[in-house]
């Protein structure tokens, strides 16, 4: 099977090109930290939607960094971020329709 | 090569094979399709998670005076707080946060291993290929020492139909209702599996880097592929991470 990227012989002497993705790992080890430090210092039950929010937000900064970057994803043609993106973004109804259900699920018992 | 020549002959013959749409190969296109389909699979075992907590009470009262109950859902805070070597020293998700941190740096020399395949450098996809299973290894490690310290228990257990019960199965669980025991074995045993298998397939990658197959054949392309799925795996792990112990 031949590939699109196929380079020739010179690539040898390339230098390691790796600035975005520690770039990215410092991005991930951020949220993580902040993740952290939320968990440890929100713990007041008043904030509890507020810090659910943040973890939310951060876990999906970070899958856009792992997605994006790592498996490359952004840097592909439109077509294969869509045909990837639009099925999964369908998911968002499905966790809205089984929390509902859990709620009421919680209110029959 | 068959794309090289398409690229040039495209308007003349775009019906005739040898096009690619998406600018991918076929095996790296299929492993996006199948890591989407994984996608729906983990969706749906977390969204259970969240479906199953949401319909348990939670617990309302004061963190500090917390006990484990069967009334209501368990905080992970009380339960996850072990780590090795520091018996009854009380530190929520130090260990799981370490085991992310190990699952995030094996990503990362996975990349690396990913950036040194395009350079035909075989040494350093050797080096990054080695880290990135070491890595993966340590994780199911520490994986394994969270679920042996999960089924033990704690030392004082909880009142089980009045009788004491240490630890959880798939039946009982002192720290909680049955099901959050269930779901914890079932997603990140599910989870390590694929861990596991991607270990596997590291290992296969870089036993071909070794013998040269990727320069006989003269890309790295494998190593892209096995490294769709690693991330995949970290990916995954992102947010088990969020839903099982932070939230």
């Amino acid at each position: 099977m031949e590939h699109s990227h196929q380079e020739n012989g010179t690539v040898a002497m390339q230098k390691p090109n790796t600035g975005a993705i520690w770039r990215t790992f410092w991005f991930l080890l951020a949220a993580t930290t902040i993740e952290f430090i939320v968990a440890f210092t929100m713990t007041d039950p008043s904030m509890k939607m507020l810090r659910i929010s943040i973890f939310l937000i951060l876990t999906l900064y970070k899958a856009f960094y792992i997605v994006g970057e790592f498996m490359h994803l952004k840097h592909e043609v439109k077509v294969l971020i869509w045909s990837i993106v639009l099925p999964v973004s369908f998911i968002v109804w499905f966790v809205i329709a089984l929390m509902v259900e859990g709620d009421s699920v919680l209110m029959v018992r | 090569m068959a794309s090289h020549s398409a690229t040039t002959t495209q308007s003349a013959n775009l019906w005739g094979g040898g096009v690619e749409p998406m600018k991918a190969s076929y095996g790296k296109l299929m492993m996006w399709f199948f890591l989407m389909s994984d996608t729906f699979t983990f969706s749906a075992l977390l969204i259970t998670y969240g479906m199953i907590r949401f319909s348990n009470h939670a617990y309302l009262g004061d963190i500090d005076s917390y006990v484990f109950s069967q009334e209501y859902w368990p905080i992970p805070d009380k339960v996850f707080n072990a780590i090795p070597f520091l018996h009854g020293v009380h530190l929520p998700l130090v260990f799981v946060g370490i085991m992310t941190f190990i699952l995030i740096m094996s990503s990362v020399t996975m990349v690396l291993a990913v950036e040194a395949g395009h350079r035909m450098d075989r040494n350093d996809v050797q080096k990054w290929m080695l880290w990135t299973i070491l890595g993966g290894i340590a994780f199911l490690g520490c994986q394994a020492w969270e679920w042996t310290h999960l089924i033990t228990g704690t030392e004082t257990g909880s009142l089980i139909d009045g009788k004491p019960f240490f630890g959880a199965n798939l039946v009982r669980n002192e720290y909680g209702p049955p099901a959050f025991a269930d779901l914890f074995f079932f997603i990140t045993g599910f989870h390590g599996t694929h861990v596991l298998s991607g270990v596997l397939l590291n290992i296969i990658i870089f036993y071909n880097t070794v013998i040269g197959v990727y320069d006989r054949t003269g890309h790295y392309e494998m190593v892209e592929k096995v490294g769709l799925y690693w991330h995949f795996v970290d990916l995954v792990w992102v947010f088990v991470f969020t839903f099982f112990y932070l939230i």
